[in-house]
C-alpha cells in the first residue's frame, strides 16, 4: 500500500484550453487528507474540466497537478485504483442492468464487497435488476453512487452527484458521505446545491472563469463577506457612513440598517454602542449571498 | 378529443424529418426493379435464352429459396423474381420507419413534449403507419409506371408494384403493434426484425422445398409473390394482405389509446441483479457489448456463404453459355479457370463486407467515448490501451470468424454437391482468409483516425464505400490501375493461382499494424473527445 499522502490533490496555476476557450486559467485547488471538500463555481466555471485533469482525461497545458501524489497523466492508472469517480452525467450501457454495471466497475477497480453493495442498493431504493436503459437520471446517478461509494478507496471525487436526486435520496447522499469522512476517506465535491455543501464540507473552493477566486473554511469565507445589521440606537451617530466597511446604510428614524465587512464589523459595532443600542439585530451572510456575490459577473457586483 | 387529433400535424413533423432519407429510399425501391428490365435484356437477349436461364438457374433451389419462385419463363418473371428480396427490404425499411416515428420519438422523451399539446393518444401511431404506408405505395407506383414505361403489360406491372406495397404495408403493421408491445425501440425492432425473419424463412421453405408450399400462406411475403405478376395474375391474396394490415392496425391503434406513456404489453424482462463472474474487466465488457451483433453477421456470412456454394455448381453451365457473363466473370477475378475467378470473386465481395463490419465494431470506440461510457471505465486502473485493445480485438478477430464462416459454408455447400469436398476445402476457405488482411488495413484506417482526427473517425466508412467501387466497377469503368491500387483487396493474391505469392499479404499486414499503432499512439497522447 501506498504511504498516506497529506494533501491527495494540490492544483497550482492549471490552465487549459480547448480551440480559442481558456477553460481553466491559473486554477488552484488543495484539498487535505480526510476532508470533505466542496468545489463550486457557475456553470462552465471549469469544474468539471479540472476533474477529468485530475483524472487523466485531458492533458493540462500549464501549472502542475498532483494526485494521491502522483502525476494524474502519467500515473492515472496507478491512482485509479485508490480513487472511485462519479461523474456528473452518469451515462450506461443500455443493455446492462444496474447491477452489472456496478459489479463491473467495481471488480475493474480492484473488487467490491456485496454487503457494502446490497446495503447501499437498500438504501438508495435501487432496483439492480433493470435495464440501464429504463433507468431515470435519477435512478443512473444512484448506480455511479453505489459504485463509487461501495469501494473503499482512500479519495472520492464526486462531480455535481445528486443531480437528480429527490430531498430524501439527497439525506442518504449526504448520511454516506459523513460515512466516507469517519472512515478516513477524502471527498472532493463538486457541487450546486448549498445546503449540500454547508452541510458536508470542511473546506470549500470557489471558482470562477478557470480561475479560484475563493478558498477556506466557511468561516473563513464568512468573514472576508459582509454580515447584515439591524439596529436601534438613541441617537444617530455621525459619520457613521463613513465608517471603513459600512456599506448600503439605510437610515429610517432612530433605525439603522447596513452591511458590515465582517472583518470591521468590532469597530462598526463599538461606533454603534456609543450612541447607546435600544435593539440590534445581525445576521452572518447565507450561503447564498456568499455565491451570488462570487457568481454574478465583475460587472454587476 | 379523439385519439386521432393532431394526427395531421405529426405527419407534417415526420415528413420534415425524413425529408432526405424518405424520398431516397422511395426513389430507390421505385427505380431497381424497372432497370433490370433492359440488364436482363442485355444478358439474355433472345426468348430462348430466357427461358434456358429460367429453367435451369432461376428454378435451382437457391434462386427459388433466396428470390422467390419463377411464374412466367420470360422476361417479366426474371425481373420479378430478381426483384424478390426488394419486398424484404421494403419491409425492412417501413417497419423500421414506424419504430423510429413511435417508440424511438417516445423513450427519447419527444413525444411527452408533444402529448401535452394537444396530440391523441394513437395519434403517433397513426401518422406513423400513414406515413410509411404512404412511401410504400409511391414506390409501388413507381415500378408499375417504370415496367409499363418498358413495354412490359399492364396488369402485370401493376401486380408488380403491388408485390412491394403489400410487403412495406405488412411490416408497416407488424411494426405499429410492436411497437405498442414492447418497451423500447431496441425490443420494437428485436420483434419486428424476429417477425420478419420468420416470414422470409417460410417463404423461403414454401418454394424451395417440394410439398411444403401451402406453408406459404402463412407469410405475407409469400401473399405477395403470389399475385403471379406476368403469369395470369391472380387478385385475391391481396384481400388477405388488406385484412391482415386492417387487423394488425386495429390491434395496435387500440393498444395505443389504452396504454400508459412509456408502458408497453409485454413486460420488460428484468435482468440479473450482479454481474456473472467474468464480467470483470474491459475484454469482457467489449465481448458482452459486440457479442449480440456477431452472431447476427456470423449467421448472415454463414447464410451468404451457402447461397455462394450452391450458385457455385451452377456457375459454370450459366457462364458457359453466355459470352456476355463470362467477360462480366473473369474481369472480375483472376484469369486462370472460371470455378476459380468465381470463388476469387465472390470471396472478394465477402471480404468488403467483412471489412464493413470491421469497421462498424471499430467504431465502437469512437462511439462509447462519444457517449461518456468511456469515462467510468478509465476512472479504474484500465488503461486506455488496453480499453481500445478490448473493442479492436472484437473487431479484428470478429472479422476473422466472419471469413471463415463464409469461407466453410461456401466450401461445404459446394463440396457436398459436388464431392469434392477434400479439394475444394483449403482452396475456398484460403480464398476467404486472404481477404483478412486487406479487412484488417480498412479497420487500421478507422484506428487511425480515432486516435488522430477523433472527430472524423465515421470518416472510415468512405475507405469501404472506395473499396467498394472500386470493385464493383473497376474493371468496369476502366479505371487506372494506380487507381484501383489504392483499394487494399486488388492486392489480395488469387489462392491456388501459379504465380501466388504471400508476398501482397504480409506488406498489408504490415501496413495495417503501422496504421494502428499510430492511431493508438494518437490515442494515448490526445484528450479524450467526450461529446
Amino acid at each position: 500500500m501506498n504511504t498516506p499522502v497529506t494533501t491527495p490533490i494540490s492544483v497550482s496555476g492549471l490552465t487549459k484550453s480547448f480551440g480559442r476557450t481558456r477553460a481553466l486559467d491559473g486554477l488552484d485547488l488543495t484539498v487535505q487528507a480526510g476532508e470533505v471538500h466542496g468545489f463550486l463555481g457557475p456553470n462552465g466555471a471549469g469544474k468539471s474540466t479540472t476533474i477529468r485533469v485530475l483524472l487523466g482525461m485531458l492533458r493540462a497545458d500549464g501549472g502542475t497537478a498532483e494526485l494521491l501524489g502522483g502525476d494524474p497523466w502519467r500515473d492515472a492508472t496507478d491512482l485509479h485504483r485508490r480513487l472511485a469517480y462519479v461523474p456528473g452525467d452518469v451515462t450506461l450501457w443500455p443493455e446492462l442492468t444496474g447491477g452489472e454495471v456496478i459489479d463491473l466497475i467495481g471488480r475493474m477497480r480492484g473488487g467490491i464487497d456485496p454487503r457494502r453493495k446490497a446495503e447501499l442498493l437498500e438504501r438508495f431504493e435501487l432496483d439492480p435488476r433493470k435495464k440501464s436503459r429504463t433507468y431515470s437520471k435519477g435512478n443512473r446517478q444512484k448506480v455511479g453512487l453505489v459504485t463509487a461509494l461501495a469501494s473503499d478507496a482512500e479519495l472520492l471525487i464526486l462531480d455535481e452527484p445528486t443531480s437528480g436526486l429527490d430531498p430524501l435520496m439527497e439525506e442518504v447522499f449526504q448520511d454516506c458521505v459523513r460515512r466516507a469522512r469517519r472512515d478516513g476517506r477524502t471527498v472532493l465535491l463538486s457541487s450546486h446545491i448549498l445546503s449540500e455543501v454547508e452541510a458536508l464540507c470542511d473546506r470549500v473552493t470557489i471558482i470562477r472563469g478557470g480561475r479560484t477566486v475563493e478558498s477556506g473554511t466557511l468561516d473563513e469565507l464568512r468573514h472576508l463577506t459582509r454580515t447584515s445589521v439591524d439596529a436601534v440606537l438613541d441617537a444617530l451617530p455621525d459619520g457613521l457612513a463613513a465608517l471603513p466597511g459600512v456599506h448600503d446604510l439605510r437610515v429610517e428614524g432612530n433605525r439603522v440598517r447596513c452591511e458590515v465587512d465582517t472583518a470591521r464589523l468590532g469597530e462598526v459595532l463599538a461606533g454603534l454602542s456609543a450612541a447607546g443600542v435600544r435593539t440590534l439585530t445581525s445576521r452572518p451572510p447565507t450561503l447564498d449571498e456568499l455565491f451570488l456575490r462570487h457568481y454574478q459577473p465583475e460587472a454587476t457586483r | 378529443m379523439s385519439a386521432l387529433t393532431g394526427t395531421r400535424g405529426l405527419v407534417r413533423l415526420a415528413l420534415r424529418r425524413d425529408r432526405v432519407r424518405l424520398p431516397l429510399w422511395v426513389l430507390w425501391l421505385g427505380l431497381i426493379p424497372p432497370s433490370f428490365v433492359s440488364a436482363t435484356e442485355r444478358l439474355y437477349p433472345t426468348a430462348a435464352e430466357q427461358l434456358q436461364y429460367a429453367r435451369t438457374t432461376g428454378n435451382s433451389p437457391t434462386f427459388l429459396a433466396l428470390y422467390g419462385p419463377m411464374h412466367d419463363p420470360g422476361l417479366g418473371g426474371i425481373v420479378v423474381q430478381r426483384a424478390g428480396l426488394l419486398s424484404v427490404v421494403i419491409a425492412l425499411i417501413s417497419a423500421l420507419t414506424v419504430i423510429r416515428h413511435t417508440r424511438t420519438e417516445e423513450e427519447a422523451g419527444r413525444r411527452e413534449l408533444l402529448g401535452a399539446t394537444g396530440t391523441g393518444r394513437a395519434a403517433p401511431l397513426a401518422a406513423a403507419l400513414l406515413v410509411a404506408m404512404s412511401a410504400c405505395l409511391v414506390s409501388g407506383v413507381l415500378v408499375a409506371a417504370g415496367m409499363i414505361g418498358q413495354g412490359m403489360p399492364a396488369a402485370g406491372s401493376v401486380a408488380f408494384g403491388l408485390q412491394l406495397v403489400i410487403g412495406g404495408w405488412a411490416f408497416a403493421a407488424v411494426a405499429g403493434l410492436a411497437a405498442q408491445l414492447t418497451v423500447g425501440s431496441a425490443a420494437a425492432r428485436g420483434l419486428s426484425l424476429t417477425v420478419l425473419g420468420a416470414a422470409f424463412l417460410i417463404r423461403m421453405a414454401a418454394d424451395a422445398v417440394d410439398g411444403l408450399s401451402w406453408l406459404g400462406w402463412a407469410s405475407p411475403l409469400a401473399w405477395a409473390q403470389r399475385l403471379r405478376p406476368y403469369a395470369g395474375e391472380r387478385w385475391w391474396p391481396l384481400a388477405l394482405a388488406v385484412a391482415a394490415v386492417v387487423a394488425l392496425t386495429w390491434a395496435a391503434g387500440r393498444l395505443a389509446a389504452r396504454r400508459d406513456l412509456g408502458a408497453g404489453m409485454l413486460p420488460e424482462r428484468l435482468g440479473p441483479a450482479d454481474a456473472a463472474p467474468r464480467l470483470a474487466g474491459p475484454f469482457s465488457l467489449a465481448w458482452r457489448l459486440h457479442r449480440r451483433t456477431l452472431y447476427g453477421w456470423l449467421a448472415g456470412f454463414t447464410a451468404l456463404g451457402a447461397v455462394y456454394g450452391g450458385l457455385a455448381g451452377g456457375v459454370q453451365d450459366m457462364i458457359g453459355d453466355n459470352p456476355g457473363l463470362r467477360e462480366v466473370f473473369t474481369r472480375l477475378g483472376g484469369a486462370s479457370g472460371l470455378l476459380d475467378a468465381y470463388f476469387a470473386s465472390v470471396m472478394g465481395i465477402m471480404g468488403l463486407i467483412a471489412a464493413a463490419y470491421a469497421v462498424s465494431a471499430a467504431l465502437r470506440l469512437r462511439s462509447e467515448e462519444a457517449a461518456l461510457h468511456i469515462e467510468p471505465l478509465l476512472a479504474t486502473p484500465a488503461g486506455r490501451l488496453r480499453w481500445a485493445a478490448s473493442h479492436l480485438t472484437v473487431a479484428a478477430a470478429g472479422s476473422a470468424a466472419l471469413l471463415a464462416a463464409g469461407g466453410l459454408a461456401t466450401a461445404l455447400v459446394h463440396g457436398l454437391a459436388t464431392d469434392r469436398l477434400r479439394a475444394d476445402l483449403p482452396k475456398v476457405l484460403g480464398a476467404a482468409m486472404a481477404q483478412l488482411p486487406a479487412v484488417w488495413l480498412i479497420a487500421a484506417i478507422c484506428v487511425a483516425l480515432f486516435g488522430l482526427l477523433p472527430q472524423l473517425t465515421t470518416l472510415s466508412w468512405s475507405a469501404v464505400a472506395a473499396a467498394g467501387l472500386v470493385m464493383a466497377f473497376g474493371a468496369g469503368l476502366d479505371l487506372s490501375q494506380p487507381v484501383r491500387n489504392l483499394s487494399p483487396f486488388t492486392h489480395v493474391p488469387q489462392i491456388g493461382s501459379a504465380d501466388f505469392t504471400p508476398a501482397p499479404l504480409i506488406a498489408l499486414l504490415v501496413t495495417a499494424a503501422a496504421l494502428a499503432a499510430l492511431g493508438l499512439a494518437g490515442f494515448r497522447r490526445r484528450d479524450l473527445a467526450l461529446g
